[in-house]
């Protein structure tokens, strides 16, 4: 599946009778099995796009659709930045929700979940409830729960920004192990600049508020990545050019 | 100060004061000492048996009572009402909580009406309900019920007021409609706030009883402590407030014990 955007524009209310503009005229494409990073200064409305695409939000004008054969059952699913796991469902029972919603039987499903709880390095964790683990091990759950549902596209609203430095290193070398093994389409929104580098084949850098499309910047590494490739001069050449390109606009947001 | 003094100062742990110990023997040993000191006035006959009758007096006669049946006849009659009420207020306020918490037709039309008359003190009601329903069970089911709805209603709408807009959004993102986000995440969000409420509405419950039981009845615990007090029965008195005061903690007991198990997942 590819996901196209077309013009994407969000305006919001802010109680006041004014309008704010979040993104301004977004158009962009991602190809399947492409692992695209959705980078931008904060306030540049890179969440506010990516619960565009997932259906959670209107856009003002502009639209979103999926190109390919057959239309999925599920065209996107969420990793959220906070995990938003359901506290009182245990990690079988969390990355079982989507399915259960789907109307699976019971037993195909407690085996489907079973699947995805193995492949993010959960089990054993089954009967546990989000409270009981770490804050890696609960987005190991976020992750497990999104790919439960087979979707097309799979949406990571800074899935490791509530971690510690040590853990995020370790789930982005995890996340990209699962990418190598599922080859998921992933969008994947962040504001670290080298994780962006580091995971995504491509890097989509987003200006300030309203949030408009500043580059795209291919990643000229190879798959599968490894922490040595953080050396290579394409990883520091790719992540000074973005750097250059919003630094201006951090520096705006900062004063703000 | 030209002299440069060799100086050493211990840190000591300067939060010692705010340590609060548990004094496990203390807590047992105040309640002991409070009933040896009320059997000792008593036996003294300091006091006349008919105002302060003594602690082993009243055990016996609770034996005696529970011997010949009389106490199980008001107990049952009791619990028969206050089982019933509990159920129907507690029932129908986690509904209508649910109700005007999730639905904005619902809470337009609910809030203003509760409160507008959640205040009323629903002992007044009392007479009304007896007006309405007769002197017999349902005036006495019903004003129990009533106790227990307003706090119910309350708490629940709080409870889902307070749901997680995350875990909301989060649902639906996986494909839950209406049906399913208010049993998956608004019902379980709201769960620990309408224990509270049952907890409320408990100690209400039990308030509204003996006053039900004080008009136009023949069992009942109110009834036994009224009668008792009418005909100066000071023992028998005592035997029924102990025994609501033995209801009211163990409701207060078996709630928290119900709320470990429906809740598993707090810490």
């Amino acid at each position: 599946m590819r996901l196209v955007l077309e013009h994407v524009s969000k305006t919001y209310d802010d109680g006041h009778g004014h309008d704010v503009p979040a993104l301004d005229d977004v158009s962009l494409t991602v190809e399947a099995e492409e692992l695209v990073a959705l980078l931008g200064p904060s306030g540049c409305g890179k969440s506010t796009l990516l619960n565009i695409v997932a259906g959670l939000l209107a856009p003002t004008s502009g639209g979103v659709s999926f190109e390919g054969h057959a239309a999925p059952a599920h065209p996107t699913a969420m990793v959220f930045q906070e995990f938003a796991l359901f506290p009182w469902r245990t990690v079988q029972k969390n990355v079982e929700f989507g399915l259960e919603e789907a109307g699976m039987p019971a037993a195909a499903r407690a085996r489907e979940a079973r699947r995805f709880i193995e492949l993010a390095g959960l089990a054993g964790f089954e009967t546990k409830y989000p409270h009981q683990l770490s804050g890696g091990m609960r987005q190991r759950v976020g992750i497990a729960r999104a790919l439960a549902v087979d979707p097309a596209v799979l949406l990571m609203d800074e899935p490791f920004s509530a971690l510690d430095a040590q853990t995020r290193q370790l789930m982005q070398e995890e996340l990209l192990a699962i990418w190598e093994r599922t080859r998921k389409t992933i969008v994947y929104v962040t504001h670290n600049i080298h994780e962006a580098v580091y995971m995504a084949d491509r890097v989509i850098v987003l200006s300030r508020r309203p949030g408009r499309v500043l580059a795209e910047i291919p990643i000229e590494l190879e798959r599968p990545r490894a922490e040595a490739m953080m050396a290579e001069p394409a990883f520091a050449h790719a992540a000074e050019r973005i750097w250059s390109l919003i630094k201006e606009q951090a520096r705006a947001a900062v004063r703000e | 100060m030209s002299e440069d003094r060799h100086v050493r100062i211990a840190v000591e742990d300067r939060t010692r004061f705010l340590i609060r110990r548990e004094h496990r023997v203390l807590r047992v040993l105040a309640l002991v000492a409070l009933v040896a000191a009320w059997e000792v006035v008593a036996r003294a006959g300091w006091v006349p048996v008919l105002f302060l009758p003594s602690p082993l007096g009243v055990l016996a006669e609770g034996r005696d009572m529970l011997v010949s049946g009389e106490l199980a006849g008001h107990l049952a009659a009791s619990l028969k009402r206050l089982v019933l009420g509990f159920a129907v207020g507690g029932g129908l306020g986690a509904a209508v909580g649910i109700a005007v918490g999730f639905f904005s037709i619902a809470e337009a039309v609910g809030a203003p009406i509760i409160a507008a008359t959640f205040p009323v003190p629903k002992i007044a009601l009392l007479p009304l309900l007896i007006l309405w329903l007769g002197l017999g069970e349902p005036s006495k089911v019903a004003v129990i019920a009533l106790g227990v709805f307003f706090p119910m209603v309350i708490n629940t709408y709080t409870g889902v007021r307070q749901a997680d807009a995350l875990l909301v959004r989060a649902a639906v993102s996986f494909g839950a409609r209406r049906a399913s986000v208010i049993r998956k995440v608004i019902l379980p969000s709201a769960l620990p706030m309408i224990f509270a409420g049952l907890r409320l509405g408990a100690g209400t419950a039990l308030l509204l009883l003996v006053a039900a039981e004080m008009i136009a009845v023949e069992s009942g615990i109110g009834f036994l402590v009224l009668h008792a007090g009418n005909i100066m029965a000071t023992t028998k008195l005592m035997v029924g407030i102990v025994v609501l005061s033995l209801l009211g903690v163990l409701s207060h007991w078996g709630l928290n014990r119900l709320e470990r198990l429906a809740i598993p997942w707090r810490t």
